[in-house]
């Protein structure tokens, strides 16, 4: 990591610590955090890291918003971050500007589909939009014409109805009946939903992996606490092998959204390298979230099962997480799709690629 | 943070694709003139000598030792893009593999000058072939309760014992084998063991051959029966071999040979399934190929801080432990996968047989070299639970 991805991460670290602390907020049921912390966020820029100052943007590189994002997924931030910081990276495909406040990006899967009507609006309807009641703008990327157009919407012009997701937040429908955007532009040459949901894969990646990092580092802290049998759990062998488990899972996901992050930081074309970089991180990382938050609350015993406790706050996102821009099913059936297509003696030299 | 695992994504450098067209070139030659058959995975079991030399001649052994002693000043990245290539062509290695990975390296760093002269630059000629001498009849996972005895004696150490387990030993010309100096103290229980260089097909040495359940005979028993070891042939510290076997760890446990053993399975069922595999197939690839890209970062990241100098132990111990529980599932996975294949699927009776080998193999994957037990234990350590 560079030294000034340090520092937008240090910088969004600091702030997550000082007014996203776990503890804090799960004591909080009135959501009163929210607030002020949006408000440092946005006062440090990071919600537009990805947009270049000329369209209202911080301009930071790709890799220094992927470095918020593990940090985000390390406190399993609960504000509607990522998702404006993809809506902004949508919109600069285009060179479309970002507007103040909460975004989030439509569609969200890679099932769903909105289209572009001869008249200039928009139709459609897209299902698991992370923060969509939330979000003062929706960046859309919808289907028409020639080829794709990214749209910037007033989130008042859509019928939203409510939803939540496995880990508490808000997960809407969005519906789109001959919307007008307030912008809207031309996809770049190649650009299309599949690389959109890869990207809002990698960031859901990165997110569980950082979440992951937490319930290692809370379940070992736990196990070196508590004491049954008359020791701490942790001197015994069965826990520790559970452990040592989760931080195959936690180093397997941190492993495979970075290397994602790294293939579209510094990738030129979207060719199959980079499908597999960023197919593979979300496949791996919700079979890691799986795996890793049932060990972790394994680990916490009925402790762990309360809402009082934190570990809710990590497990559940990761676990929701999964859904996002395309489950683990979806992206291994297309993983498998394209291997299967280059043929048997292609496989290894696609997997040997970097 | 606790744990501070690190994976950061290394990429191969430029100077690795040039020479993993070289290698793949001369794979397919060797393949073409009839060396080996890569899809018969078995056949590594046999010794191939004069691939063995070709290797040599190319370059390809000793890649990351220094010039004099015969090596090749190359980096980890390089000796990885062979050793993953060799792997997945299933070529026969036997012959020069745990020299080139472990038995060359722990010479550089132990044995007197005029030994590290005779035999590292026969290593990298692909001459030489070695076997490592740790388990005992009653000792295994439990290396430091190791009973071979080396008892001094006029200008060396007189052997008594017995080692099992030993892979290569039939074919070896050396083996590097711990055996015990002294006693254990009460303080330490790893106290009283020393490394030792042993010429192997000598009088007072006897190998003899275990069936293994693959119908392989790549294991043995080897049998001491006061064979003298000179002086110049112990490694390092006397009792303190457990000092030196640690940092080693991480060269043995990364390497893509932990997590590719049963990979010509996963090729198979690809050219079974054909162009459009049904939703099925297509997901259980899909999965496999996600979880073999991931392994493959891993091990790769390991090898770039092999490279800088570091020694990520519980990051090795974490490759090993999740590639070979994969490796071990691959063929079953595959198996079901390949349920509903076409009867009448071109590659059907090689994928039937590579399947029924790669079966039998798998269960030895979470034991050599390091159980899973044993591994998760380290992790533990390194989680500071232990």
């Amino acid at each position: 990591m560079a030294e000034s991805e340090n520092i937008v991460a240090e910088t969004a670290e600091k702030i997550f610590a000082d007014l996203a602390d776990a503890q804090t907020i799960n004591r909080d049921k009135n959501g009163g955090w929210k607030a002020p912390l949006w408000q440092a966020l946005t006062e440090s820029g990071l919600p537009l890291s990805w947009v270049a100052d000329d369209l209202g943007g911080s301009g930071a590189s790709l890799a220094e918003g992927f470095s918020v994002l593990s940090a985000a997924g390390r406190f399993a931030v609960a504000v509607p971050l990522a998702e404006t910081m993809l809506a902004g990276w949508l919109l600069a495909q285009a060179k479309i500007a970002s507007p103040e406040g909460e975004m989030t990006v439509a569609p969200a899967s890679p099932r769903d589909r909105i289209t572009l009507n001869a008249d200039g609006t928009l139709s459609g309807r897209a299902r698991g939009v992370p923060f969509a009641k939330v979000a003062k703008h929706i960046a859309v990327l919808a289907a028409g014409g020639n080829g794709f157009s990214i749209a910037l919407v007033d989130a008042a012009s859509v019928r939203i109805e409510a939803g939540l997701g496995l880990g508490g937040d808000a997960s809407d429908t969005v519906t789109f009946t001959n919307v007008a955007p307030i912008t809207i532009k031309p996809a770049p040459k190649g650009f299309d939903q599949t690389v959109l949901m890869l990207m809002g894969g990698v960031a859901r990646s990165l997110q569980i992996a950082g979440a992951l990092e937490s319930m290692l580092d809370i379940s070992v802290r736990y196990s070196n606490e508590r004491v049954a049998f008359e020791k701490k759990i942790s001197k015994f062998q069965a826990v520790q092998h559970n452990l040592a488990k989760l931080a195959g899972e936690s180093a397997a996901a941190l492993a495979a959204a970075t290397s994602a992050a790294d293939a579209v930081a510094n990738s030129t074309s979207f060719d199959d390298a980079f499908f597999l970089e960023a197919a593979s991180a979300k496949i791996r990382c919700s079979e890691a979230a799986e795996k890793g938050a049932a060990i972790a609350h394994q680990v916490h015993g009925a402790i762990g099962f309360t809402v009082e406790h934190i570990l809710h706050r990590y497990s559940l996102r990761a676990l929701a997480w999964r859904d996002d821009f395309g489950s683990e099913s979806y992206w291994a059936v297309e993983l498998g799709k394209l291997v299967a297509d280059r043929g048997a003696d292609e496989l290894w030299p696609l997997v040997a690629s970097r | 943070m606790t744990a501070a695992l690190r994976f950061d994504p290394i990429r191969l450098p430029p100077e690795c694709e040039q020479l993993r067209k070289e290698v793949r070139k001369f794979l397919a030659d060797e393949i073409a003139a009839g060396t080996f058959d890569p899809h018969q995975p078995n056949r590594e079991d046999t010794d191939a000598p004069e691939f063995s030399r070709r290797v040599g001649e190319h370059g390809w052994l000793g890649m990351t030792w220094p010039k004099k002693y015969g090596g090749h000043e190359r980096s980890f990245l390089e000796r990885y893009v062979v050793t993953e290539e060799m792997r997945v062509a299933n070529a026969p290695t036997r012959r020069f593999f745990v020299a080139d990975r472990q038995s060359g390296p722990v010479l550089l760093k132990y044995a007197p000058e005029h030994i590290k002269m005779d035999i590292l630059p026969r290593i990298c000629r692909g001459e030489v072939c070695f076997a490592i001498g740790m388990s005992e009849p009653n000792s295994g996972s439990d290396l430091f309760a190791a009973k071979t005895k080396a008892t001094k004696t006029d200008g060396g150490f007189l052997i008594n014992g017995t080692k099992i387990w030993t892979s290569s030993a039939h074919i070896a010309d050396y083996m590097i084998a711990i055996f015990r100096t002294s006693p254990p103290t009460k303080e330490n229980r790893r106290h009283g063991l020393t490394q030792f260089l042993v010429k192997m097909k000598q009088p007072g040495i006897q190998v003899n051959p275990i069936g293994q359940i693959t119908g392989q005979f790549e294991f043995n028993e080897v049998v001491f029966t006061d064979f003298f070891v000179p002086d110049d042939h112990m490694l390092g510290e006397i009792d303190g071999a457990w000092k030196q076997a640690t940092s080693e760890l991480a060269y043995e446990r990364s390497g893509p040979e932990r997590f590719l053993e049963t990979y010509y399975v996963l090729t198979e069922l690809v050219r079974a399934v054909g162009p459009k595999p049904d939703t099925r197939s297509a997901e259980g690839i899909g999965r496999l190929v996600a979880q073999l890209h991931t392994m493959r970062r891993m091990s790769v990241s390991v090898a770039g801080m092999l490279q800088a100098g570091k020694e990520p132990v519980v990051e090795a111990s974490i490759v090993k432990d999740i590639g070979t529980i994969w490796e071990q599932q691959l063929p079953h996975r595959v198996r079901d996968l390949a349920a509903f294949v076409e009867e009448n699927a071109s590659n059907r009776e090689t994928l039937e047989h590579q399947l029924s080998f790669a079966i039998k193999t798998a269960p030895k994957l979470t034991i050599q070299g390091g159980t899973t037990e044993v591994l998760r234990g380290i992790i533990a350590r390194g989680l500071g639970l232990r």
